[in-house]
C-alpha cells in the first residue's frame, strides 16, 4: 500500500503556545489510523491543519505523493479530506438532506433540485447503514448519534478519501459504537482512509490498524500496530511515564456522616420521573445510564438550571428553591456541566477571572474587585491542580480540555462547596489527566464534600462512586453500593432493564 | 477543606502537556492587550482628523474656544454612548436611547416640573430626566430579561413608543426652559472647562472604573461573553441584564439634562438618530457587537472622532449629507482594521 497522506516536520504556534512541534503522519489508503495523545499534545491543531483551518509553520503535506497547500477548508475538501468533529457542525434547522449537501447542492440554473438531493441523501444513508434516517427531517430534531451519521454521510457526499473523526465514540452508546464501527470498516473496505482519534484504547484496538502516538505537540511513535502493542507501552509513549489506569483506593464511608443533599421524588415529564437519592457528606453517588437517559437533566435539575415539576431538593435539610441556580450556589452546590465550552467558560476571559467568577464577593468590597487578590488565589489553585500552561491570565480558550476542566474544578474548590455535581467529569481528558482528576475528585470527597457523579463510562462510575443509581428511561431502575454489581450488570440493566 | 488537602495532585509527576510559556512572551500578550495597544488606532486617527483640522482651518479649528465647542458637543452623545459601551458589552444593544433623551427632555421642562424648580431648586428638573430615562431602562430590561423579547425589537419598540410620548406630553411645541438657575449652572464653565465636559469626564471616568474594576464590570462580561455559562456560575444573569438597560436609560436622562442646558429647550425631536451615533463610536472604538468585550477609552475616542470629523466639516462649509457619508466611510474602514488587528493579535 502507498501513502495517501504524508505530513512530515509540522509546526504550529500560537503566541505563548509551540501547539506543533515537528509531527510526522502518514495515513495508507484503506486504513484505519489511530492517533493517540493526552489533551495538550497536538491532536486537535494537527487536525485543524490537515483540514484546512491552520496553516502550519513549517513542515510539509503531500496527497498521492503531490505536495500540496492547504490553505483553506475548501482546499482540504476538494483534495478529498473531510472531517468530522467533536462537535458536530451540522445546522439543526435544516433537514438531513440539506446538511449533507450544505455548500454543494445538487442545482441547475441556480435552483436548488431537492428532490435529488433528497434521493441522494437517502442512497448515501443506506449506504451506510442508516437508511431509516428520513432525509426530510431537521437535524436537530436527530439523537446524537443520528447526526453523527448525517456528519459521515456530507464527508461521503464530497466524495472524501480520508476521514477525520475527533472522537466520534464520545457521544455514542455501546451499540451505537458498534454500528459506527461496522460503518467504518464499509468505508476503509471501499479504500477511504480513516484517522480515527480516541481515548479509548479498547476502540483502538477493536477498530485500528496502525497508530500515531503524539507528545508535547511531537510525533514519538508511529506505524504501531494497533493490536499487538501492549497497553503498557501506549500509555508509556503518551506520558513518557509508566503507569496503571487505576482508580484511587475507596475509603469507608462513615454511616454517621451527616446527609449533605437529598433528593426527593424529582420529576420533569418527558424527563425523567421519581428520582430520589441521598448523597452523605464524603460520598460519591454515580448516575450511570445511557445517553437521553435523562442523567445530565436530573444533575441539572438538581442544581437548579432546570426546574423541576414535581420533588424537591435538600441541602442540609433545607430545601432549594427550585429553578434557582443561584440559591443552589449560595447553598454550597456547584456544577462541572457535560458542555465545557458553552456551558461552564468564558473563553476568552483569563483562567483567574474563570475561576473566582462564582466568588466575586470574597475578592470585592464595596463593589470593587481586588484583582492581586483575585489572582494570588486563582495561581494558588492552578498550582495546585497543575493546571498547564501554568499562568493565570491566559484566555481559557488556548487550554487543552483536561486543563479547562480544571479550571472549572477550581472553581468550585474556591467556594469551598459542600456539594459537586460532575457531568461527564472526564470526556475528552486523556490518560494521565484523567488519574489526575480521578484523584482530586477523591480527595474533594475525603475532605467532606458530597459528590454525585455522572459518566457513560461505567467503568468509571463503578470505580469512583460509593453507591450508584442507575437510570433508564429516566426512571431509576436500581440504587445500590457500588461494590456489589459489576460492569455487565449495569449494562444489562440500563439496557434491558432486568432485574440483577 | 484547605485547598492544598482539597486539590494535590496525585503522588505520580505530571507530564507536560503543553510547552510552558516563558514569561517574557506572557509579558507581551499582555501589553497587547492593554489600553495604549488597542487604543494605539484611535489616537492615531483622531490625530490625522486634527492634522487636517489644521491644514484647512488652521486659524479657526486649532482654537482654544473652537477645542472647547468640540468637546462640549462630544459631551451629550458621549455620555449616551458610555451607556451604551455597558448594554453592548453585556451582550445586547439599545435603539430607544435617541427617544429616551427626548421624553426625559420633555418630560423635565414641562410647565408643572419648571413651576416646581423655579420655587424650590433646579435639581428637581435634573431628577425627573434621571428617573424617565431611568424607568424608560427599566421597561427595557424587563422585557428583555423576563419577558424574553430580543433587544432589538424591545428597544425598537421603545424607541417608537418613548418618542410618541415625548410628542403628546409636548404637544409637539419646543418647551423653552425658564428656570435661569438651571441654564447658568449646567452652561457655565468650572476652571475654564464646561460643566458639560465635566459631566462627561466624571460620567467616562466612573464608567472605567465600573466595567474594569468593580463585581458589576466583570459581571457584564460574563453575561455578554457567555450568558449560560454566567447562570450556571450563579450569576443572576437576568437581574443584571435589568441593570445594564437601566443604566443605559440613566445616562440618557444624564444627557437630556446636558441637551436641555445646551439648548435651553426640551423637546420631542431632541436625540435624532442618537442610538446609530453612539452604536458607532462604541463599535469603532473596539467594543464587540457581540458582547463579551468592550472598552470605555475606546468609546470615549470613538465619539470624539466623529465629533471632530464634523467640526471639520463644518468649519470648511461641507454639506452634513457629505458628513454622513465620511461617517460611514470611517465606520468601516475602522472596523476593517480593527478585524485585522485582532486577527493578527490571535494567530501571531
Amino acid at each position: 500500500m502507498n501513502d495517501l497522506l504524508m505530513m512530515t516536520g509540522i509546526v504550529k504556534e500560537f503566541p505563548g503556545v509551540r501547539a506543533l512541534d515537528g509531527v510526522d503522519l502518514d495515513v495508507r489508503a484503506g486504513e484505519v489510523h489511530c492517533l493517540l495523545g493526552q489533551n495538550g499534545a497536538g491532536k486537535s491543531t494537527l487536525i485543524r491543519v490537515l483540514t484546512g483551518a491552520h496553516q502550519p509553520d513549517a513542515g510539509a503535506i503531500s496527497i498521492n505523493g503531490e505536495q500540496v497547500q492547504l490553505n483553506s477548508p475548501t482546499a482540504a475538501i476538494q483534495r478529498g479530506i473531510a472531517a468530522i468533529y467533536q462537535e458536530l457542525d451540522l445546522v439543526p434547522e435544516l433537514s438531513v438532506a440539506e446538511n449533507i449537501f450544505l455548500g454543494h447542492e445538487p442545482s441547475r440554473f441556480g435552483f436548488s433540485r431537492r428532490h435529488e438531493a433528497t434521493a441522494r441523501a437517502r442512497e448515501i444513508l443506506q449506504g451506510l447503514g442508516h437508511g431509516e434516517i428520513p432525509a426530510h427531517r431537521s437535524v436537530g430534531s436527530l439523537p446524537a448519534a443520528g447526526q453523527q451519521v448525517v456528519s459521515m454521510a456530507r464527508a461521503l457526499s464530497r466524495e472524501a478519501h480520508l476521514i477525520v473523526m475527533d472522537e466520534p465514540s464520545a457521544v455514542l452508546d455501546p451499540e451505537e459504537v458498534a454500528n459506527l464501527f461496522r460503518v467504518i470498516r464499509g468505508l476503509t473496505a471501499r479504500g477511504v482512509a480513516v484517522v480515527y482519534i480516541s481515548h479509548r484504547l479498547e476502540e483502538i484496538r477493536q477498530i485500528g490498524d496502525r497508530v500515531t502516538v503524539l507528545k508535547d505537540g511531537a510525533t514519538v511513535a508511529t506505524g504501531l500496530d494497533a493490536r499487538a502493542t501492549p497497553t503498557k507501552e501506549l500509555i508509556r509513549l503518551m506520558t513518557g511515564r509508566s503507569i496503571e489506569y487505576v482508580f484511587p483506593p475507596r475509603r469507608e464511608i462513615l454511616s454517621t456522616a451527616p446527609v449533605v443533599l437529598e433528593v426527593e421524588d424529582l420529576t420533569r415529564p418527558g424527563e425523567f420521573a421519581g428520582i430520589g437519592f441521598t448523597v452523605r457528606a464524603g460520598e460519591i453517588v454515580g448516575l450511570a445510564g445511557l445517553v437521553g437517559s435523562g442523567r445530565s437533566e436530573v444533575l441539572e435539575t438538581v442544581y437548579g438550571a432546570r426546574r423541576a415539576a414535581t420533588g424537591s431538593v435538600r441541602v442540609d435539610g433545607v430545601p432549594l428553591r427550585p429553578g434557582r441556580v443561584q440559591a443552589a450556589v449560595k447553598a454550597g452546590v456547584g456544577l462541572a456541566p457535560e458542555e465545557r465550552k458553552s456551558q461552564a467558560l468564558l473563553l476568552d476571559e483569563a483562567v483567574f477571572k474563570n475561576i473566582t467568577v462564582s466568588s466575586m464577593g470574597r475578592f470585592a468590597s464595596g463593589g470593587f474587585l481586588n484583582g492581586r487578590a483575585e489572582r494570588e488565589a486563582a495561581a494558588q489553585l492552578t498550582t495546585a491542580l497543575d493546571v498547564r500552561p501554568a499562568g493565570v491570565e491566559y484566555p481559557v480558550r488556548n487550554l487543552s480540555g483536561g486543563n479547562q476542566q480544571k479550571v472549572v474544578l477550581a472553581r468550585w474548590l474556591l467556594r469551598e462547596c459542600r456539594v459537586l455535581l460532575l457531568d461527564e467529569p472526564t470526556r475528552g481528558v486523556d490518560v494521565g489527566a484523567r488519574s489526575e482528576i480521578y484523584a482530586l475528585i477523591r480527595n474533594l470527597s475525603a475532605n467532606g464534600v458530597a459528590i454525585v457523579l455522572v459518566s457513560s463510562e461505567v467503568e468509571e462510575v463503578l470505580g469512583l462512586a460509593d453507591r450508584v443509581v442507575v437510570l433508564r428511561e429516566g426512571r431509576a431502575v436500581h440504587i445500590g453500593p457500588a461494590q456489589d454489581i459489576d460492569e455487565h450488570q449495569v449494562l444489562d440493566l440500563v439496557m434491558e432493564g432486568s432485574a440483577v | 477543606m484547605t485547598v492544598e488537602d482539597g486539590a494535590r495532585p496525585p503522588e505520580q509527576t505530571a507530564s507536560t502537556q503543553a510547552t510552558v510559556t516563558p514569561p517574557a512572551a506572557q509579558r507581551s500578550t499582555g501589553l497587547m492587550h492593554s489600553g495604549v495597544g488597542r487604543n494605539l488606532g484611535l489616537v492615531v486617527a483622531l490625530v490625522l482628523l486634527c492634522i487636517v483640522g489644521v491644514i484647512t482651518a488652521g486659524h479657526t479649528f486649532a482654537t482654544g474656544a473652537n477645542v472647547l465647542t468640540i468637546l462640549r458637543l462630544a459631551a451629550v452623545i458621549g455620555v449616551v454612548s458610555i451607556g451604551m459601551t455597558f448594554v453592548i458589552t453585556g451582550g445586547g444593544i439599545d435603539l430607544s436611547v435617541g427617544a429616551m433623551v427626548a421624553l426625559a427632555s420633555v418630560w423635565a421642562t414641562t410647565l408643572a416640573t419648571q413651576q416646581l424648580a423655579s420655587d424650590l431648586h433646579w435639581i428637581f428638573m435634573v431628577t425627573t430626566a434621571l428617573v424617565v430615562g431611568a424607568a424608560c431602562g427599566l421597561v427595557n430590561g424587563l422585557l428583555i430579561a423576563y419577558g424574553k423579547v430580543v433587544p432589538f425589537i424591545a428597544t425598537l419598540a421603545m424607541l417608537a413608543a418613548a418618542r410618541g410620548l415625548a410628542e403628546i406630553i409636548s404637544d409637539r411645541k419646543t418647551q423653552i426652559i425658564t428656570v435661569n438657575s438651571f441654564v447658568d449652572f449646567f452652561g457655565g464653565s468650572l476652571l475654564g472647562v464646561p460643566v458639560l465636559v465635566w459631566i462627561f469626564l466624571l460620567v467616562a471616568a466612573a464608567g472605567w472604573v465600573l466595567l474594569n474594576r468593580t463585581t458589576f464590570g466583570r459581571r457584564t462580561f460574563a453575561v455578554g461573553g457567555n450568558s449560560e455559562a454566567a447562570r450556571l456560575a450563579g450569576i443572576k444573569v437576568q437581574r443584571h441584564t435589568v441593570a445594564l438597560y437601566v443604566l443605559a436609560g440613566l445616562c440618557c436622562g444624564i444627557a437630556a439634562v446636558m441637551l436641555m442646558a445646551r439648548t435651553t429647550t426640551g423637546s420631542s425631536t431632541h436625540g435624532q438618530l442618537y442610538e446609530l451615533d453612539a452604536i458607532a463610536a462604541v463599535v469603532i472604538g473596539g467594543t464587540l457587537l457581540s458582547g463579551g468585550r468592550g472598552t470605555i477609552v475606546g468609546t470615549v475616542f470613538g465619539v470624539l472622532i466623529f465629533t471632530t470629523l464634523n467640526n471639520v466639516f463644518t468649519l470648511n462649509n461641507l454639506s452634513i449629507s457629505a458628513q454622513s457619508v465620511a461617517k460611514g466611510a470611517i465606520i468601516v474602514i475602522a472596523v476593517l482594521l480593527q478585524q485585522r488587528l485582532a486577527a493578527r493579535a490571535t494567530s501571531q
